[in-house]
């Protein structure tokens, strides 16, 4: 009988989840069908980080095990088999600021629930942004910063995108350690999240109508 | 004759301690009201330490950058002019008039990094534009395979395999034997752990740090002169030292945050011992600051122990215990262990709650009532008006704020008001109107 490998993720069970992701694929199962089962884990951590359960430690380890998984599985996935559907989110850590933590574990957990995110990186320019946005024709951005130099950098690429005319199609959140309501306001941004799961959220919200 | 200091109790070591900070020996004052205000600041501090009522609140904001920003100064000016850093931070506090300041020890000296090619952290014109403040680079510093190095011997594993991967100038230290070899004469245990010192790289190593220790000695003797003259003009320091939560230490510095979070799953025992191995050398490390400043205030900023980064029972077993321990060991030295809680801490007030009562608690992010009734029935606390409303609040914003905060934390005294991050380019009215609002709001009657 198959060992359930969504359950092994969902309860951080590492060497478990490496050991049924073997088994798996030394039984020639479907590389898609293992990645859905994984994905099903995946949701289990979500809700428990939701309920109060889990927290970054969990998120972050939970990551670090489908990576793995990941890693096992993709010499046996055929090209064009990883789809993307849920709809673009551009998401950098803004011009002065190269805090990476909380940034990573957002992108992380969109990536999972299945949007396309582009990972601009820290400290990135005004511009940069911009470009992207045209570039992409992504209608999620997510701006993160830790230090308070970030609240102006973050209001300065949202008035860039403003005078690129590209600011009304665009729904845009803000996160990092100091950010509050009142950022949101003086920032011009939609809104923020607390976690990162607030931040998936919102995109949820923004994106699947 | 005066008491040697290990033959001191832990309160002779506090009395002698805060009777240094209240009258520091060799002070020379620049007027008989300087001293009057001195005195008064210092005891407005250590009255809101014991948990009395001073006269008023004593307000202190926490400053990273800000005194640059203030006289039109970037971070990289006064990280690479110490005359400037002297300059900017004197009139940042004579202008603003604060309880206490917080040294120039803020703009650390940018050349003694630059010829150490240091790579923990990026800073001004190093990384970081230069009207931006320093950032720490986080990376798995030290590998999780390298627990039992670390653990059999801290002080070996900074210097033969830390400091290497952190400074580029440092890496021949890499073939330096451990210091405990030279026991005895034989020439295979004191001399050939010279041998390290005789090779061209590790001369160069040795060179370059003297080359730093020059500028380091330049840039502390604006630091002293810093110190001195804010003390003639009436305001004392308020930090005697620092040291960190033996956890942030591991993890801010040696594993990263990723690699700390793994090692709570894949090495939950070899982290923990790791985290006792450094109580011993926090303590000593505050203690040392604080003895050597006159000053018992030592403080620790708390980083991975916040709300989120991990639940009840990991704080509980990770991070409280050797925190805990580090600040016992601090109060027995006669220190103020002043842990400052970056982020939120509500879900910790219960664990926090029953530390010893000589810990002045700061926070950030917290729950004001719960926070005053769980901690502050117990410990002076610290905080919190936030930086967001500081930097972009109104007037009549930040004077609300202050009122608010002085009618829940201010109540029965042992309260300072303080910022709930460091300010960098905070509007310079909005800190006067808070410091001002603080004086005249919370005056007890």
């Amino acid at each position: 009988m198959a060992k359930d490998l969504a359950k092994a993720l969902g309860d951080l069970q590492e060497d478990e989840a490496i050991a049924i992701t073997q088994e798996k694929l030394d039984a020639n199962e479907d590389a898609m069908a293992i990645l859905a089962e994984a994905g099903k884990g995946m949701d289990t951590v979500g809700i428990r980080f939701s309920k109060g359960e889990y927290f970054i430690p969990d998120l972050v380890y939970s990551g670090e095990i489908l990576k793995r998984i990941n890693e096992m599985v993709k010499p046996k996935l055929t090209a064009g088999t990883s789809q993307k559907k849920e709809g673009k989110v551009i998401i950098a850590t803004v011009a002065g600021d190269i805090h990476d933590i909380g940034k990573d574990i957002l992108v992380f957990m969109l990536d999972v629930a299945g949007f396309e995110v582009f990972d601009m990186g820290v400290d990135v320019p005004i511009q940069q942004i911009v470009d992207k946005v045209k570039e992409t024709g992504a209608t999620v951005l997510g701006l993160s910063g830790f230090l308070t130099l970030a609240y102006d950098a973050m209001k300065e690429t949202i008035e860039a995108l403003k005078a690129a005319g590209l600011r009304d199609k665009l729904k845009i959140m803000i996160g990092g350690g100091q950010i509050t309501s009142d950022i949101v306001k003086y920032t011009g941004a939609d809104a923020y999240g607390k976690t990162a799961i607030e931040g998936v959220d919102l995109a949820k919200k923004w994106l699947r109508k | 004759m005066a008491k040697e200091w290990n033959d001191m109790t832990p309160a002779e070591k506090r009395a002698n301690l805060c009777d240094r900070w209240l009258n520091p020996p060799g002070a020379k004052f620049e007027s008989p009201q300087a001293e009057k205000d001195y005195k008064g600041r210092v005891q407005r501090l250590l009255d809101a330490f014991n948990k009395k009522k001073p006269d008023r609140i004593p307000c202190f904001p926490m400053q990273g950058f800000f005194a640059a920003y203030y006289c039109g100064y970037t971070p990289y000016d006064v990280m690479y002019d110490y005359s400037k850093a002297d300059e900017a931070f004197t009139r940042m506090v004579v202008e603003t008039s604060p309880d206490a300041h917080s040294s120039i020890l803020g703009a650390p000296p940018g050349p003694v990094y630059d010829l150490l090619d240091y790579k923990l952290y990026s800073w001004p014109g190093h990384g970081v534009p230069k009207n931006v403040s320093y950032q720490a680079r986080e990376g798995e510093y030290m590998k999780a395979s390298e627990y039992d190095s670390l653990i059999a011997d801290p002080t070996n594993f900074f210097l033969t395999t830390w400091l290497p991967r952190i400074m580029g100038k440092a890496e021949a230290f890499s073939s330096l034997t451990p210091f405990t070899n030279m026991t005895e004469m034989y020439g295979s245990f004191t001399a050939a752990s010279f041998v390290p010192f005789g090779v061209p790289p590790v001369q160069e190593a040795l060179k370059t740090f003297m080359k730093a220790g020059e500028e380091a000695l330049k840039w502390i003797g604006f630091v002293a002169g810093y110190g001195a003259k804010m003390t003639a003009k009436g305001f004392p320091g308020f930090f005697g030292g620092g040291c960190k939560a033996p956890f942030d230490t591991v993890g801010d510095t040696l594993r990263g945050t990723k690699g700390m979070m793994f090692d709570m799953f894949r090495c939950p025992d070899k982290l923990v011992r790791a985290c006792e191995q450094f109580v011993p050398i926090m303590i000593k490390m505050g203690v040392d600051g604080a003895r050597q400043n006159g000053c018992p205030v030592v403080f620790l900023p708390l980083h991975k122990g916040a709300d989120g980064f991990m639940n009840d029972q990991q704080f509980r077993k990770y991070y409280w215990p050797t925190l805990l321990a580090v600040m016992e060991g601090l109060i027995k030295e006669g220190c103020i262990p002043f842990p400052w809680a970056e982020g939120g801490y509500d879900s910790r007030l219960d664990v926090i709650k029953d530390s010893p009562d000589e810990i002045f608690w700061g926070f950030d992010k917290i729950d004001f009532h719960n926070a005053k009734k769980l901690v502050g029935n117990k410990h002076a606390i610290g905080g919190a008006i936030p930086i967001s409303v500081l930097n972009v609040g109104t007037k009549d914003d930040v004077i609300a704020e202050v009122k608010k905060e002085i009618d829940i934390f201010g109540k029965d005294g042992g309260y300072i008001m303080m910022t709930s991050a460091t300010m960098e380019e905070t509007p310079a009215d909005n800190v006067k109107t808070m410091i001002n609002t603080c004086k005249q709001y919370g005056v007890y009657k």
